[in-house]
């Protein structure tokens, strides 16, 4: 597909649990990521899925900037993004933008449609009026939106609206990377489908990269090229979408494929894998942490998998596959 | 609409006989804003040991529904305009609040979406279980309180239940918490159990157990339910019929399969083909264009004809009557025999 555009190594991210007197004291950590490496494409989706708690979104935020990573580093276009300074900064803030899950909690409530669009670019480049306003409005069309919206508040709009209002304020810049966070899982069945499609087709026109975030799998397969599975703040299994769907080799993928609902009444299972719940993240299992679920689990089982490459571009966190 | 308008309803199929029979509910709030006809003439029969899906989006008042069956709708602004629930011999809408108490979580109960909200944060599970239990006086002892406490736990597969009696809601994750719910349901062995969401604050692992062991609590005490959901996979994983709401109407109804390989109204169809897993991934997904009726506002005719590319002007005219696809399967469109996507 390309050069990598963005090169996640070895990232952790710890988060402290403050307790005692005037909660000075630190009791533990939840280790929200703990040796996180990927790579994405440009021009590429590239996806994270995984249960709630597994560390794809501090992954994302700790790719937005939004947190410090404690190790490893995230590089884009070769540069670490947290040592970056003065104009580089503003550069990278151009450079990648996001999506949140929630568009009512996303948007700022007192500011018009046109604004919250140029809001990104005002604040990192100086650009005469004129030509932002030209800018917003051809964006905002090529959402479907007339030009006279600009001047609503995000409460004048639905939920399927406002979600493309935000992707356009994302767009505005001419990012790199584009973030999407959960970015469908908050609206109606008959509104997701537009905004998948718009997607699809911003991306086809303008060779924008995508680190999506979701747990609905099926929007993973439509939306995404390769597919990153993390389970209690690790990357278990990485590879391209088909291959993960049609051949899936770590257990959790395989207990998380079988765990997806029948697509038609006939297709319902009498057999179900039952794996009880994930381990709290502040403890986690030594080893493999899928261990104490995995209907696989060996005595191997307590000493850390490494993660092998077992087919091009398919690599799996896993003793099965060891040798 | 009367009742000799619907198809005779097959019982010999779902094995049970009719417990529980909703005609023609009507249920409006009266808002600053208008009235808002959340239920707006629903009819449906449902069986023993049978389970009717209620699918459609949000606002479309699905919700509303199940909190009438169980008259838990929001006060003062609800107020039932007619029809008629009939559970046991009683008219649920008619009943005095007091009635209505004994029946409630006796013979029909819900589970409702977040387990977070429905459980008390400041008592431990087995007291809010034995209260659940001595509301309908049903041990007769302390001792026997526990241990149907205990029992009931057991019944909903929850590991060490003893220890987890002792546990505040807060000390157990999502899926446990929705199973005490479930348990506390099931306490008196309902003939009626509305599921509202049941999944959708679960994560996708949990949300496979926890609807299998709704499965099995109905094999095992042949309770008929009522799950409502905004997606297709649950309706699909747990039900024998499915019922499709818009607006506050039904627009179709009918066995689960039936419903899904032959979809007979435009809204059905519209939402399977916006969905990601019933198109593949080579086509485009098709969405439904704009957005459903404010409630208080309804278009005049068919409440889905201002969205439906088959519309013609009937459909603006008039609502549609009930129309029989097959043995079981009724739609409530007037283009139900010229469908472009039919298979007859």
């Amino acid at each position: 597909m390309g050069q990598p555009l963005i090169e996640v190594e070895g990232l952790r991210k710890l988060f402290p649990i403050k307790g005692g007197p005037l909660n000075a004291r630190t009791l533990g950590h939840v280790r929200a990521i703990d040796g996180v490496s990927f790579t994405i494409d440009t021009g590429e989706t590239f996806a994270l899925v995984g249960e709630s708690g597994c560390g794809k979104t501090t992954t994302a935020r700790t790719i937005l900037r939004l947190y410090t990573p404690d190790e490893g580093r995230v590089l884009l276009e070769g540069r670490d993004v947290h040592a970056l300074t003065g104009d580089d900064l503003k550069a990278f803030r151009l450079a990648v933008q996001a999506v949140f899950q929630d568009p009512w909690a996303s948007l700022n409530p007192r500011m018009r449609a046109g604004t919250l669009v140029a809001e990104a670019l005002v604040a990192n480049q100086r650009l005469p009026k004129a030509e932002v306003k030209a800018r917003v409005a051809a964006l905002l069309e090529r959402m479907g939106f007339p030009a006279w919206k600009a001047d609503l508040f995000p409460y004048e709009f639905s939920g399927g609206q406002r979600q493309r209002i935000a992707l356009a304020s994302a767009l505005i810049t001419g990012p790199k990377l584009i973030v999407l966070d959960e970015p469908v899982s908050a609206l109606d069945l008959s509104v997701q489908a537009q905004v998948i499609n718009l997607l699809k087709d911003i991306q086809e026109e303008s060779q924008t990269t995508f680190l999506l975030i979701a747990h609905d799998l099926d929007t993973v397969r439509y939306v995404a090229d390769r597919v990153g599975v993390m389970y209690l703040g690790q990357l278990v299994e990485e590879t391209d979408t088909e291959e993960l769907f049609e051949n899936p080799k770590h257990p959790y993928t395989q207990a998380l494929l079988n765990s997806r609902l029948p697509l038609h009444p006939k297709d319902r299972r009498e057999e179900l894998q039952v794996m009880g719940e994930a381990p709290s993240p502040m403890n986690p299992p030594a080893g493999c942490r899928f261990r104490t679920r995995c209907p696989f689990a060996m005595d191997v089982c307590t000493e850390v998998p490494a993660r092998v490459q077992i087919a091009e571009g398919h690599s799996v966190a896993c003793h099965l596959y060891s040798e | 609409m009367t009742r000799s308008d619907l198809p005779s309803e097959n019982g010999g199929r779902h094995g049970g006989d009719v417990v529980l029979q909703v005609i023609d509910l009507r249920m409006y709030l009266h808002t600053r804003w208008g009235v808002t006809k959340a239920v707006d003439g629903v009819t449906f029969d449902l069986h023993a040991g049978e389970t009717l899906g209620i699918v459609g989006e949000s606002g479309c008042g699905k919700s509303m529904l199940a909190l009438s069956l169980v008259r838990l709708t929001p006060e003062p602004a609800s107020r039932f305009e007619g029809g008629q629930v009939l559970l046991d011999g009683d008219d649920l809408v008619a009943l005095t609040d007091k009635k209505m108490r004994r029946i409630r979580g006796k013979k029909i109960s819900m589970i409702l979406q977040d387990p977070q909200q429905s459980l008390n944060p400041v008592f431990t599970i087995g007291n809010q279980l034995e209260e659940a239990i001595r509301i309908h006086g049903g041990a007769d002892s302390k001792e026997e309180t526990k241990q149907r406490a205990k029992a009931a736990l057991q019944e909903v597969h929850v590991p060490e239940p003893e220890r987890r009696l002792k546990n505040y809601p807060h000390e157990m994750s999502g899926g446990m918490k929705q199973r005490v719910v479930g348990a506390m349901a099931m306490v008196y062995k309902p003939t009626v159990l509305i599921a509202d969401e049941p999944t959708t604050a679960l994560d996708v692992t949990i949300q496979a157990q926890y609807l299998r062991l709704l499965r099995d609590l109905q094999r095992r005490t042949g309770v008929a339910m009522i799950v409502i959901s905004h997606d297709f996979g649950v309706i699909a994983e747990t039900c024998d019929r499915v019922a499709v709401m818009y607006a506050g109407k039904f627009v179709e109804q009918g066995p689960v399969a039936d419903v899904f390989d032959n979809p007979s109204h435009p809204y059905t169809k519209g939402l399977l083909d916006s969905h990601p897993r019933y198109v593949g991934t080579a086509r485009r997904l098709r969405s439904i264009e704009g957005a459903p009726p404010e409630l208080t506002n309804l278009p005049p005719g068919c409440r889905f004809s201002p969205r439906c590319g088959l519309a013609g002007p009937e459909c603006h005219e008039s609502e549609p009557e009930p129309r029989q696809v097959s043995a079981d399967h009724v739609t409530w469109c007037f283009k139900s025999e010229e469908l472009p996507w039919a298979s007859h």
